[in-house]
């Protein structure tokens, strides 16, 4: 068993440095095996000058999804167009746990820009999950997954657009929790589609989660779409527990599609909730199946539009011996984006189109805006949904690569709340065949510490958050 | 057959912030290429805008300026094409909800008759950088310390008919804008941009005829020739029986014509759609009066009171009302000195505005301030110069010779009122011309004025013409 957040503070402040290289020498032992990491950076040396106040996550080893931009640390987006790109400012997520006294170990991989479920888009190549290093770790937040599954990192940061913090985290074995949409700053994020992506953290607790995002949480005001509300104290609210909640079981998620293993053990869960003092009721979501489509809409659009600016003339890719404008602009793209990258540029350019406009986009915002109805009509007579993650475990690499669609339909049960805007987390919940399973439970907006109460309660009276993979065992600092 | 113009004119008026309307990075002019050009003016990865309160309120108030309907809630929107000096490839924008809709202005015509001129909407955007093209011999520069400044396009509706009519709605705009005090209204630092659609139908036809779009109007000299170009170049097209293109054609001023720059086939589709990273623009009430109670006096108000309260004429009001500043001087005279407004404009008009002409100056630059100017016309008013003498003194004032009672004392500048010293040059005269005089005793009043000449001559021009006048007249008729 590794030690959650709090027993590495109390190391961390009694012996300065000795956690951060506890995990710096993980990283240097197992990254080989998984690629969890594009960059690997070392701890700042010890004789640093002692802050008057460390932070309250003073000496905590963190690792940054590779997303978020960090001053002077080469921050590529898993794309070859951002392949040397090594920003002159720091994300304000990456400052406030900066601040807070996290130590940065690295820059996990990820799918290309974000658009991605397997972590098989990233230009540096296929992140392996930890459980079977054939198969993927989900993504695209797949480096952070698998790092803080392996005991690389003890938590890293994600970004969750249409599941992946949540996918991966399933997929892993750990906690994934993406927050209420505008909780967390977006500023110094790499925008994929800016209406869904929301920063949040993978874990091994929800309790850790819990004191992560109490420090990177809260308004911001270079983001005009940060939340201006107060931050609640997560970690005292995990003390609330579970007793008494009403739960709603999202049937519609159990129909078709799921792997019937994996129902079950959502099942088993959910009995555990039952036996811990939850109420439990069966919700339908009338719109939810039309989350997928909408999505695809949505998002592409949104990216077609933010991924403008990689066009060689200011930063990143550039292509070589260029004459005119149209070359440069064709080429630079064309060599520093990926396949699937491509695909969404082309899908969201064409729904944008003139005369496909209202056909594609407008209705697509029609539906989201029925779906989120959807959600707040459910969480009006339950305090929180819940069901499986993903319809099955993880799949071995190149499996879906190949198929699109197949690969777009492992976020079925996660891009709905994206689309909703609202908080939810996966927790471990069991295996399937020697492979972990996530349990999805979804809050009401900024209800994230009564969701994070009852992950804590579940995971009081579980083990499977717990566990490590074969071969990455750790004893700990 | 009679052919129509119809034109409409689309602005862009810089606003008058300190910082570009999504950063915090200064608007200056003239800076060093690219370093006006934050990370989010250059759309480094991971940046987001952030709204520009004061921009938001300068097009507050000219939405309440023209009598608009302000939008309560509108919607940022991004405009999608690539291009090197549009750092983001997209420009953020606001499309079918803009901050200003409807309103319009009241143009005073060259013959004094006042045009409504409707605004279609008016909405705030984003500049792009600028590509210089004439610097390097192998390569476009890119300069993007313009990108991001903010700016109000303005829309007119096509009401306007005359090249001539057009350029008076873009001066009564570009007054308003500057009374406003939301744009300084600078054509050659670009600060204040003119588009115009012209389209030409047969008289008495409804539909609106095919238009074309001239882009690159950077003077209201200009702004007047493309149009008159382009109208009869239209014209001409229609009568032999031709068809116009639905084009982008561009102004050379040094031909003195338009030439296509692209058609309507290679028209962008730029893929507007509602910007995710800015929330929709939600203006609320009491804000909204506090702008209004704001507002200075309009240009078309002060221009009616000028009118009613000081007795001049439309054509005197308007001139004197182009800009705050000039009424601000007119009005600053009026109060120095108890002096008949329609002299005090007269000068205004006259001798200050051709001497700002003559000097490059604008009216807060005046060497002669409205107070001196109003001591001077007070020793015209009280016998002490003639206009003549008037204009002598002005000339030295403006020179830097101090006030008017300084340059008149200096040199010795003083009309003769002395009735004794006239009534002996008069004299002389009268023995001079014995035959004119008795010409003019027999009746030919005419004659005054070669005998008002003769003395002014022999005084050189500091007899009181008044004083003369009742002089000559009472030797002509003693007992009277």
């Amino acid at each position: 068993m590794k030690p959650g957040v709090h027993a590495l503070l109390e190391v961390a402040r009694n012996h300065p440095g000795r956690v951060a290289r506890y995990y710096r020498e993980r990283i240097d032992a197992f990254n080989d095996r998984l690629n969890a990491f594009i960059t690997v950076l070392d701890p700042p040396p010890r004789a640093e000058a002692p802050k008057a106040d460390p932070g309250v996550l003073a000496g905590l080893p963190i690792a940054h999804k590779d997303i978020f931009v960090t001053r002077d640390v080469r921050t590529t987006c898993g794309s070859r167009m951002l392949e040397g790109f090594v920003p002159p400012y720091d994300a304000t997520v990456v400052e406030r746990l900066a601040d807070a006294g996290c130590v940065l170990l690295g820059k996990t991989n990820m799918d290309e820009f974000a658009m991605g479920s397997s972590n098989e888009t990233s230009y540096f190549g296929p992140v392996r999950n930890p459980w079977d290093l054939e198969r993927v770790p989900g993504g695209s937040s797949g480096g952070s997954a698998a790092a803080v599954a392996a005991g690389l990192v003890p938590v890293a940061t994600g970004t969750d657009t249409g599941g992946s913090i949540r996918q991966p985290a399933a997929l892993c074995g750990v906690t994934g929790l993406k927050p209420t949409y505008g909780r967390v700053s977006r500023y110094g994020m790499i925008a994929f589609a800016s209406s869904l992506d929301q920063a949040g953290i993978l874990a091994r607790s929800a309790e850790d989660a819990a004191w992560v995002l109490r420090a990177m949480a809260g308004h911001d005001g270079r983001d005009s779409t940060s939340a201006d509300r107060p931050v609640p104290d997560y970690v005292a609210q995990l003390a609330e527990g579970i007793r008494g909640l009403r739960i709603g079981i999202l049937e519609d998620c159990f129909d078709t599609g799921l792997d019937p293993e994996v129902g079950a053990r959502i099942r088993d869960a959910l009995r555990v909730m039952e036996r811990l003092g939850a109420r439990l009721c069966e919700i339908r979501l009338p719109h939810l199946a039309l989350s997928v489509p909408a999505y695809y809409v949505l998002a592409p659009a949104e990216c077609s539009s933010n991924l403008a600016r990689y066009d060689g003339v200011r930063f990143g890719h550039r292509a070589e011996g260029v004459q005119d404008l149209a070359t440069l602009y064709r080429r630079s793209r064309s060599e520093g984006f990926g396949t699937e990258v491509k695909r969404r540029i082309l899908i969201g350019t064409y729904v944008l189109s003139h005369g496909y406009y209202d056909a594609y986009y407008l209705q697509a915002q029609r539906v989201r805006r029925l779906i989120r109805e959807d959600f707040i009509q459910a969480l009006s007579t339950v305090d929180l949904l819940a069901g499986p993650t993903t319809p099955t475990p993880a799949f071995r690499l190149g499996e879906k690569t190949e198929d699109p669609l197949t690969m777009y339909l492992n976020d079925i049960y996660t891009i709905g709340v994206n689309l909703a805007g609202l908080p939810a987390l996966s927790i471990p919940a069991g295996f399937v065949r020697g492979l972990p399973i996530g349990l999805h439970l979804i809050g009401g907006d900024f209800n994230e510490g009564l969701m994070l109460a009852a992950a804590q309660a579940f995971q009081g009276a579980t083990e499977w958050h717990t566990l490590a993979p074969p071969g990455f065992e750790a004893s700990g600092p | 057959m009679k052919w129509e113009a119809v034109i409409g004119l689309e602005v862009h008026a810089q606003l008058a912030t300190e910082s570009k309307i999504f950063s915090s990075t200064p608007t200056r002019y003239g800076a060093e290429p690219n370093t006006q050009a934050g990370r989010i003016d250059l759309g480094y990865p991971g940046v987001l805008p952030v709204l520009n309160r004061k921009a938001v309120e300068l097009a507050v108030r000219f939405g309440l300026a023209i009598g608009a309907t302000i939008g309560r809630q509108s919607v940022f929107a991004r405009k999608n094409y690539f291009y090197p000096d549009l750092p983001k490839g997209y420009q953020i924008s606001q499309y079918d909800r803009p901050i200003v809709t409807g309103g319009g202005l009241e143009v005073v015509l060259q013959d004094g008759s006042v045009k409504p001129v409707g605004i279609t909407r008016a909405h705030l955007e984003e500049d792009a950088g600028k590509s210089v093209h004439d610097l390097f011999p192998d390569a476009t520069g890119i300069d993007l310390n313009r990108a991001g400044t903010p700016l109000l396009e303005i829309v007119s509706e096509p009401d306007l008919r005359s090249a001539e009519e057009a350029v008076a709605y873009l001066k009564c705009l570009h007054t308003l804008v500057r009374y406003l005090e939301i744009c300084d209204g600078n054509m050659q630092e670009g600060s204040f941009r003119c588009d115009a659609n012209v389209s030409v139908r047969p008289h008495g036809q409804r539909e609106l005829a095919t238009r074309t779009e001239i882009k690159n109007l950077n003077s209201f000299r200009f702004v007047e020739q493309a149009i008159a170009f382009e109208i009869e170049r239209q014209t001409e097209v229609h009568e032999d029986g031709g068809t116009i293109i639905q084009e982008t054609r561009l102004y050379d001023p040094n031909r003195r014509e338009t030439r296509p720059l692209r058609t309507k086939e290679d028209a962008h589709d730029y893929r507007y759609f509602p910007d995710p990273d800015l929330l929709p623009l939600v203006l609320d009430e009491p804000w909204i009066q506090t702008i209004a109670s704001s507002l200075p006096e309009l240009p078309r108000a002060k221009r009616d009171r000028f009118m009613a309260s000081y007795g001049l004429s439309a054509y005197d009001a308007t001139v004197l009302t182009q800009s705050r500043a000039l009424a601000d001087y007119f009005e600053t005279g009026m109060r120095a000195r108890t002096l008949d407004p329609k002299i005090l404009a007269n000068w205004v008009m006259g001798e200050v505005l051709a001497g700002l002409n003559r000097d490059h100056l604008e009216i807060e630059a005046a060497p002669v301030s409205a107070d001196e100017l109003a001591g001077l016309l007070a020793r015209i008013v009280d016998g002490t110069l003639s206009g003549k003498m008037a204009k002598e003194v002005f000339e030295a004032m403006w020179g830097g010779g101090g006030t008017a009672d300084a340059v008149i004392d200096q040199k010795g500048l003083r009309q003769l009122s002395d009735t004794g010293a006239l009534e002996s040059v008069i004299d002389a005269v009268i023995a001079a011309h014995p035959e004119q005089w008795a010409e003019y005793c027999a009746g030919r009043d005419k004659l005054l004025g070669f005998f008002v000449g003769q003395v002014m001559q022999a005084t050189r021009g500091q007899a009181s013409p008044q004083l003369l006048n009742a002089l000559i007249e009472k030797k002509r008729r003693p007992e009277s």
